[in-house]
């Protein structure tokens, strides 16, 4: 067990490495350069771009600036952004507890709601409830999270007034809610459809037949003979979700204003800011990572059948 | 009075093929003390029988149009869910074939065990999982106490078959059903299974019933023997009538497939054709289109199980010819 997260760990060096060169040199060849970018319409000196190229060190070669990059990390150094002259590590601590709050919370709802969902539907089969269920998850499928955003804002904020429209305060959970649920969309309806197969098909396995023969109430076969056999394959998708959510956050947090990663990564875009995106996507593919190993940690506590050594 | 007593049962299947019947009119009776033996091909009914008695038939699609099962002399049919609940587990018991699917493979079996107690006799955990040890000993798992907490992957097949056994005794019931224990273990271990079973009817004065296609487990444990053919009961004899004077071509025939030293070197006897598809059963004798001595009135009369000697019948127009054949 603790060799293999060991070896787990270990993993993500050349992970760590291999992502952040992958981005490094996405961002390299953008067209666009971010000194242009701080000239705005105006036309720019081009002796003036040069010597201001040559002070940040991007007339280097690639693999040299990717070199300088990486051993500030090392040092702690994020890099500096170019426009704001903000260090990107700031604006990352800025950013991230908002975007990590804002996927928690749409996490949450997702499980919650998906597996509560889900367990209905597959206990009752075929039913009414699971025939509506589905046409509800498809429909969340199908509609992009554009979309959905465009219409719960509309819906909720401007029709019916329960909630406001954009986030102003992030830290309040109330506010928090629409782009969470909105975030959570897409999560939940395969979360829902997971366990509802899984649900209905355990439902048939003999070890149930079994737990109803020895006398055991409904809620205790449902409860503890079920539903843990049922959360196997879902606990593994909710694993790899968590990365999907961050990088869904992107979308959604523009939609409603939240000053989140997703924000921060796609003005950081616009502006070429190429220290900012390869910090903010190294850390989510870190989360990405982390939150897989977790998983399958929790996976072996789930399925006593697996074993890692 | 009689320990359990199937009267006049019948299941019914909705399916897509329309509706399958599949037990017509099943009559049995198990005494405290006594081993039934349940004989039949797959399909024969009779562990549909079985799980209706125990009530975990799937209702829907399942259903039980007629008939009575009398536990003790009161009709578990008329009761409610949860009146018959606590009867399942609890003076009710019953033994699956394959161990390994049966038990839930996420929790430990001292677990599993241990559950009787605490939902049946409201125990707490510590004592329950005491109670599961002793069990598991009575079973005779060896090192009992280490393994209590292990889960079932980790149990060879015969232990695991051994850990079912413990589970059905856990409240020391007063009938158990087992739907054919041994099929899924080897040679061997079938036999100290079969054993162990036997023994612990007998210590406990339970009721066996015994669903299996297998006529060597059956001479050795059964006092009496019921075969089903597409789901009706169509021989019922004491165990030794029955092997000595089948009194119907349907058990000759298994009989008669039984590989036997003193033929060795012969060509294997098989019954030809293959069990009726239930949503289709033949008109007449469900059995006259795979019988050696089927005659005009088989395709159209269905036999009754007439009363063919002490304790006996048999569902065949010609029951006397069949016995006389063999006696001769």
């Amino acid at each position: 067990m603790g060799r293999y997260v060991a070896r787990r760990l270990l993993q993500m060096i050349p992970v760590f490495i291999g992502s952040t060169l992958l981005i490094f040199c996405m961002m390299y060849a953008l067209p666009g350069d971010p000194v242009a970018a701080l000239y705005g319409e105006k036309k720019p000196d081009p002796a003036q771009i040069l010597a201001i190229k040559h002070q940040l060190g991007l007339d280097l070669p690639l693999w040299h600036q990717y070199w300088n990059y990486l051993t500030g990390l090392f040092q702690g150094d994020f890099g500096t952004q170019i426009a704001t002259q903000r260090p990107v590590a700031d604006v990352i601590a800025q950013a991230f507890p908002v975007t990590i709050r804002l996927t928690l919370f749409a996490f949450v709802f997702t499980v919650v709601v998906g597996v509560l969902l889900g367990l209905v539907s597959g206990l009752f089969a075929d039913k009414a409830f699971d025939r509506i269920v589905l046409v509800f998850t498809l429909l969340l499928i199908s509609v992009p999270s554009f979309v959905l955003g465009y219409l719960f804002q509309y819906l909720f904020a401007f029709q019916l007034d329960w909630l406001t429209p954009t986030v102003q305060d992030s830290r309040d959970p109330g506010q928090l809610l629409l782009p969470a649920i909105v975030l959570a969309a897409l999560s939940l309806a395969y979360v829902t459809r997971l366990t509802r197969t899984s649900v209905a098909e355990n439902l048939r396995a003999d070890y149930i037949r079994t737990a109803v023969a020895k006398g055991l109430p409904r809620r205790r076969v449902v409860g503890v003979h079920l539903l843990r056999n049922s959360l196997i394959p879902v606990v593994t998708f909710l694993g790899t979700d968590i990365g999907a959510l961050m990088a869904g956050a992107v979308v959604t947090e523009g939609i409603f204003n939240v000053h989140g990663v997703g924000n921060t990564i796609f003005e950081a875009l616009n502006r070429r800011e190429g220290s900012t995106v390869v910090g903010i996507a190294t850390l989510i593919v870190i989360v990405y990572l982390v939150a897989s190993l977790l998983v399958d940690l929790l996976y072996a506590v789930l399925d006593p059948r697996i074993r890692y050594d | 009075m009689t320990l359990l007593e199937v009267r006049d049962l019948h299941v019914d299947f909705k399916t897509r093929d329309g509706l399958v019947k599949a037990v017509n009119g099943v009559n049995y009776s198990v005494e405290a003390g006594e081993t039934l033996a349940v004989l039949g091909e797959s399909g024969s009914g009779k562990s549909v029988t079985a799980q209706a008695i125990m009530g975990i038939l799937d209702m829907p699609p399942g259903r039980i149009p007629q008939g009575e099962i009398l536990f003790h002399g009161n009709d578990m049919l008329a009761m409610s869910k949860e009146e018959r609940r606590k009867i399942r587990g609890a003076k009710i018991a019953m033994i699956f074939q394959d161990a390994l699917s049966s038990l839930n493979p996420v929790l430990t079996v001292g677990y599993q065990l241990a559950e009787m107690f605490r939902v049946h006799q409201g125990l707490r955990r510590k004592e329950a999982k005491a109670k599961a040890v002793e069990l598991m000993e009575r079973v005779k798992i060896p090192a009992a106490k280490a393994r209590v907490n292990d889960y079932p992957h980790q149990f060879s097949g015969g232990m695991r078959q051994r850990i079912m056994i413990a589970m059905a005794l856990a409240l020391e019931p007063d009938l158990i059903i087992a739907d054919e224990p041994t099929t899924a273990l080897d040679v061997t271990v079938q036999a100290q299974v079969m054993e162990l079973l036997a023994d612990l009817q007998r210590e406990y004065n339970m009721g066996l019933i015994l669903i299996t296609h297998d006529l060597g487990v059956v001479a050795d444990v059964a006092d009496k023997i019921a075969v089903m053919y597409a789901g009706r009961i169509v021989e019922t004899a004491p165990v030794k009538e029955l092997y000595r004077t089948p009194a119907h071509p349907y058990t000759k025939g298994l009989l008669d497939s039984i590989p036997r030293l003193d033929r060795k070197g012969q060509e294997l006897y098989a019954i030809k054709g293959l069990p009726p598809n239930m949503a289709t059963v033949p008109g007449g004798c469900a059995f006259h289109p795979r019988c050696p001595a089927a005659r005009d009135v088989c395709r159209t009369e269905l036999p009754p199980l007439a009363e063919v000697g002490d304790g006996r019948g048999s569902a065949c127009h010609f029951w006397k010819e069949t016995i006389d054949d063999r006696a001769a």
